[in-house]
């Protein structure tokens, strides 16, 4: 079914992907970040990708750009899941939220913003989730120290005397 | 880089709506830390007398980086973490984290190891679920349903530490088969086990099935229809109980899935009621499962014959040299996973369980994300929280069964 998938995608919106190919059971597409929107419109409308399952980054520091943002996909009548890649660079890490088309995508966008900062342009709410309000940084970077503390409130230093 | 400390700290979480929104309405703040949720969460509520009218949903109070810390270990060191994150059923993590990794590193696990995780893995939901079932009944005053169901839960974990030496915390898993085979007489405790489960979740129908209280706590509360389920990315029962029969180990057969004969229960509301129900009755498919497979077991080995991730036996670690230079390589370096990435996912308790792992190439992962259940229900829990009452945040978080440490990870 996958197979299938992948050729009807091939077919139908050639010319947003720039890479399609079939990963351990699911469909990879490589898209630009203005492509992004409108082919997961078209995946929700046309293709039955009715749930979104997952986004998250991945960062290469050496690569330019530097950001991968990536979209996990399932449908429900097909069985078939599809992964989008888009590449955003560090200077500018923003993309097109998803919140329009599925309500799911509000906290795992929050999620990815708190984590890697990639901004999710369209997202009316993207307060911190799993970190707090006031954290500097953005912890799973890979320039980010893995020691780095950032304690709300100071630690207590033993009295003299 | 830390902020500079004020006189008085500041609060951790922004409010989402306006502290007094309207002259008749009242803010509850109820969390982060509160005696009837299980659960490390915050629910900052908008009330109009006892009618909630919108809530702001806060987690991330759990948040150890997990993420972060396994991009510092090898593929091996993982998996302790991984039995933390759901630790209601560790063993289902671990089977999920190797099964990812061997899809990445194209191992084939034994027959012997395939049908044993499965049996694990349906051993664990029912561990699970008793779980989720007993708290939330107990928050509905329900004391002696929480004492059977607790009961045979811990005959569960003590059968379970008898396999893996933990009664939570298993770590049994490994990259290309499982710690240790089965011991002495297991199985036939195993069968004792089940006939008492089945004995006491008799009892429970019995108490809660037709219990005029528990019915008027949680029939038509939190109701949320197929198509909103699916919308806001509900999985697992919580998506089960709305009508729709998306199950992973029917949809997308894993393990030893695709030979066990079995239902997936759908409930038709979508309430509290019917996520009870659809847990329960998963329960009982589990136990039928396990049954199959006791029959079905197959002789052999439990770990593939792979020198890429197995260790090798401790005898020949001490007799030769190849075998010591393989255990040394694989404890120091870690299994060499060839670069690529994966996402692969299972049918955890209380949803799709998936893990996406990414590696350079190298021993340890470049990045590791989990995808859980947990957090994206409680994205969705307004969706099940507003319009209701007050008192009916328990029920409906509980029947969520939100786990923190899965949740904020």
């Amino acid at each position: 079914m996958a197979a299938r998938i992948l050729e009807l995608l091939q077919q139908r919106i050639a010319p947003a992907i720039r890479e399609a190919s079939l990963a351990h059971g699911v469909v990879v597409l490589v898209l630009s970040p203005v492509d992004l929107l409108g082919t997961v419109r078209r995946l929700k409308a046309e293709f039955g990708f009715d749930m979104f399952l997952d986004v998250t980054a991945v960062d290469w520091p050496a690569q330019s750009p530097r950001f991968e943002v990536v979209h996990h996909f399932y449908s429900t009548t097909h069985r078939v899941r599809v992964r989008l890649k888009t590449r955003v660079p560090a200077e500018d890490p923003t993309v097109d939220s998803l919140v329009s088309l599925y309500g799911s995508a509000c906290f795992m966008e929050r999620e990815c913003h708190d984590m890697y900062g990639i901004v999710f342009r369209g997202n009316p709410d993207l307060r911190p989730i799993l970190l707090y309000e006031g954290f500097v940084g953005h912890p799973l970077r890979k320039d980010y120290p893995k020691q780095q503390e950032q304690p709300l409130v100071p630690y207590r230093t033993p009295q003299a005397g | 880089m830390s902020p500079p400390f004020d006189a008085k700290p500041a609060n951790p979480v922004r409010l989402a709506f306006e502290a007094t929104p309207r002259d008749d309405s009242v803010i509850v703040n109820i969390g982060p830390s509160h005696p009837a949720t299980h659960g490390t969460i915050q629910v900052i509520a908008e009330l109009d007398g006892e009618k909630i009218r919108q809530v702001d949903v806060h987690c991330g109070y759990l948040h150890r980086g997990f993420e972060k810390e396994c991009e510092a270990h090898t593929w091996h060191n993982l998996i302790p973490y991984v039995d933390r994150l759901n630790y209601c059923s560790g063993l289902i993590n671990n089977f999920a984290y190797c099964e990812a990794v061997e899809k990445l590193m194209g191992v084939q696990i034994t027959p012997r190891c395939r049908y044993l995780r499965t049996l694990l893995s349906e051993y664990s939901r029912i561990a699970d679920h008793l779980t989720c079932i007993a708290a939330s009944l107990m928050e509905l005053g329900a004391m002696t349903a929480f004492l059977y169901l607790v009961m045979i839960r811990d005959y569960v974990y003590e059968h379970l530490a008898d396999l893996t030496g933990a009664r939570v915390t298993y770590t049994y898993g490994r990259i290309g088969g499982l710690a240790r085979d089965l011991p002495k007489n297991w199985l036939t405790r195993l069968d004792e086990i089940l006939v008492k489960y089945e004995d006491f979740v008799g009892r429970i129908h019995g108490l809660m099935d037709r219990n005029r209280i528990f019915i008027d706590r949680t029939r038509n509360v939190g109701v949320i229809s197929a198509v909103d389920a699916v919308n806001w990315g509900f999985t697992g029962p919580v998506l089960r109980s709305t009508g729709v029969p998306r199950d992973l180990r029917k949809d997308t057969p894993y393990l030893a899935y695709d030979a066990l004969d079995f239902e997936v229960p759908v409930g038709i509301n979508g309430d509290n009621y019917d996520r009870y129900y659809v847990r329960m009755r998963e329960m009982d498919e589990s136990v039928y499962m396990i049954r199959q497979l006791m029959d079905m077991l197959p002789p052999g080995p439990i770990n593939v014959d792979d020198r890429r991730c197995v260790l090798p036996e401790k005898h020949l670690v001490y007799s030769e040299i190849e075998s010591l230079i393989n255990h040394f390589k694989l404890i120091m370096d870690g299994p060499q996973v060839p670069a690529g990435d994966v996402y692969s996912a299972q049918e955890a308790p209380n949803g799709e369980l998936g893990f996406y792992l990414v590696s350079a190439g190298d021993g340890t992962p470049h990045k590791v994300h989990v995808r859980s259940p947990s957090f994206v229900h409680m994205g969705g829990l307004k969706r099940l929280l507003e319009g209701y009452q007050l008192a009916d945040i328990i029920p409906t978080f509980g029947s969520i069964n939100m786990i923190g440490g899965e949740c904020d990870r």
